[in-house]
């Protein structure tokens, strides 16, 4: 086993076999190289900027205790929707909140949600994606129907209906997103392995009877992780937008939860009055998903130099 | 060719139904009773001889198979029932919302695809461009705007400073509600329309036209290394003749793909657009339903937004052949 192998986990799960590595090499060597990836990444400033966001995004979710200057439900009284100043560095919400301390925290909202939901939509998709390509015929229908049955409900109007059985909550909403977010991952991974699975390690791996399941995940898989890399990390974004605007619907998280979306909500009314309630987690909201898009780009150059 | 689109059309038969029993079970399955809804309003306390009738009314007593069976041979026959809340009939309401929707919706549309490709074909034949780099900041930057926190801001910019700052009366644009509704050949906003139109179609328009101007740059970029397009350069036409007639509508097919696919989440950015413009359309009547619970507008529109999504995905599909006619319908389905 080469030490440079692929760009994901099953590497490590292969090198954990005894034996796992036979007839893999030549596959490996058609993945581009780690280095190659992160010099070519590199030399893309918009998707090193997007990393640097993300990293400062973690850091803030991370030490947001000390980083906020108050707390969440802290109250200053007679401070009403005032704008910022050197005590409220956003400016302060209708009841007298802090909204510096409360987008701060809202970073934990947001990534936790965002990482939740698109791990959810990535095992399902991946997972009916790689039935539907590998075994094909009447699987491959029934899953594909059942895609398009999905994509033909409004999206937004399954989220909100799946919200309201549950009730408000940051779990719901992870839930919903989770659940209504495999669509597309479903159509890529299917469209790799149906061309993927003719390929003749495919069938080596077969003569040498390995079992169906094994070709799919070790075999097949880790060739057809580069769509699905650059495909999950802006769908973090994406879960992130989605989940803010079901916050703003008022079927997200319930009001002391600092979500983006519900303060944005909030500012809403008071719009002409005080601006910055709704500017300010607004602005978190824009920076956290085109940072993650800038990464998806970047990620999606770097993996495969071809599609530029 | 005919027989690919009976096919076609068949199978959104299915989708139709699968998609809509699918919402029916959901809704039957969420807490809190329609019944006290019809009969009182959610959080009261209805007269039981009232729950009783409104029970036998509707047929909430019935086996859910029964009622099951009932709604489908209702919705067959376009009997789309009456709200719970309101008592108003849902195909009355549909008209009404449909219209604006539309009317929305086509502008947000025409947006799409006139900016949208003008601005990917400059940024394709200029590559690198001082023009090319700040559209391609842009356009990310655009599909990364939360639609709600863009509408916001246009409306505070282009509606809310105005006011405060009395400008002129011609400079004013407004945001609440759709104004006068005036329209003349149902498309075209008459007198003062264009103040309210303006900033919704806007909102709801700029994911999609960032999207199609990325896919036309990246598309026409494939197209204009093509051998055929040097052909055309050495047979001699000027080059705006090259892009045109031969780069254009060559590199139009992913572009009128993602069109086509994605109408599906602009009925989600129409739900915000039209939530955060109070813009009275089948978006937000939509939201609303599922919010309160009033099944029968919930399942009217949304079959009503269905069909319409599976018919303008089969339109898409016909293009194909019009725009690439080495594609022939009906033999082997594309991927």
């Amino acid at each position: 086993m080469t030490a440079h192998r692929g760009v994901g986990p099953s590497t490590e799960l292969e090198a954990m076999e005894p034996g796992g590595g036979d007839g893999l090499t030549d596959v490996a060597a058609a993945r581009p190289l780690r280095k190659d990836v992160w010099r070519r990444f590199k030399s893309n400033k918009l998707a090193v900027v997007g990393l640097g966001l993300v990293i400062i995004l973690v850091l803030t979710a991370v030490f947001a205790p000390l980083i906020a200057t108050h707390t969440i439900i802290e109250r200053d009284s007679g401070h009403f929707r005032e704008g910022p100043s050197g005590s409220h560095f956003f400016g302060t919400d209708t009841i007298g909140r802090d909204v510096f301390s409360r987008v701060v925290y809202g970073a934990r909202v947001s990534l936790k949600i965002g990482i939740s939901a698109t791990s959810i939509a990535l095992v399902i998709g991946l997972f009916l994606g790689a039935v539907a390509g590998f075994f094909g015929r009447a699987l491959d229908s029934l899953i594909m129907r059942i895609t398009d049955i999905f994509l033909a409900i409004p999206y937004i109007v399954l989220a909100v209906a799946i919200a309201s059985l549950l009730g408000r909550s940051e779990n719901t909403v992870i839930v919903v997103l989770g659940f209504t977010g495999w669509l597309g991952i479903c159509r890529i991974v299917r469209s790799s392995f149906l061309s993927l699975r003719q390929l003749e390690y495919v069938e080596a791996a077969t003569a040498l009877g390995y079992s169906k399941w094994r070709i799919m995940f070790r075999h097949i898989l880790p060739n057809a992780l580069q769509p699905i890399i650059v495909y999950g990390t802006i769908a973090v974004g994406s879960v992130i937008l989605s989940e803010a605007a079901l916050s703003f619907l008022g079927v997200g998280p319930v009001d002391p939860t600092p979500a983006w979306g519900l303060m944005v909500a909030d500012g809403k009314s008071v719009l002409a009055v005080a601006p910055h309630m709704l500017f300010f987690p607004g602005a978190a909201i824009f920076i956290t998903v085109l940072a993650f898009v800038f990464i998806g780009d970047g990620l999606r150059d770097a993996l495969d130099p071809k599609l530029k | 060719m005919f027989s690919y689109i009976t096919r076609r059309v068949l199978l959104i038969v299915p989708t139709v139904f699968f998609a809509l029993s699918f919402l029916f079970f959901l809704f039957f399955t969420l807490p809190g009773d329609p019944v006290n809804l019809i009969a009182g309003g959610a959080d009261r306390n209805p007269n039981p001889i009232t729950i009783q009738q409104v029970t036998e009314r509707y047929g909430f007593d019935d086996p859910l198979v029964v009622q099951f069976g009932n709604y489908w041979k209702r919705t067959i026959t376009w009997d789309l029932g009456e709200s719970f809340r309101t008592n108003r009939s849902v195909n009355d309401l549909l008209g009404d919302k449909a219209v604006n929707s539309v009317r929305l919706a086509s502008w947000a549309l025409i947006l799409e695809v006139v900016v949208g490709i003008a601005v990917g074909i400059v940024s394709a034949v200029r590559r690198y461009s001082l023009a090319d780099r700040f559209t391609t900041i842009v356009t990310a930057g655009a599909s990364a705007v939360p639609v709600f926190v863009l509408g916001f801001i246009l409306q505070y910019v282009f509606a809310v400073l105005p006011n405060k700052n009395d400008f002129p009366e011609w400079a004013r644009i407004y945001t609440s509600r759709l104004g006068p509704d005036s329209w003349s050949l149902f498309l075209i906003p008459r007198g003062d329309q264009w103040r309210y139109l303006i900033l919704p179609a806007v909102t709801l328009a700029s994911v999609s036209t960032a999207l199609a101007a990325r896919m036309t740059r990246g598309s026409m970029l494939e197209v204009m290394r093509a051998d055929f397009m040097r052909t055309a350069r050495a047979k001699g036409l000027r080059e705006r003749q090259v892009v045109a007639r031969h780069g254009l509508r060559n590199a139009m097919l992913p572009v009128i793909t993602l069109i086509g696919i994605d109408f599906g989440s602009t009925i989600g950015s129409a739900v915000l657009t039209e939530t955060v413009f109070s813009w009275p359309g089948l978006g937000s009547a939509i939201a609303d339903s599922v919010i309160e619970r009033d099944l029968p507008i919930t399942l009217g529109l949304t079959l009503a937004v269905v069909v319409a999504y599976s018919v303008i995905n089969l339109l898409v599909d016909l293009s194909y052949a019009w725009f690439d006619p080495r594609i022939r319908l009906g033999q082997g389905e594309a991927n």
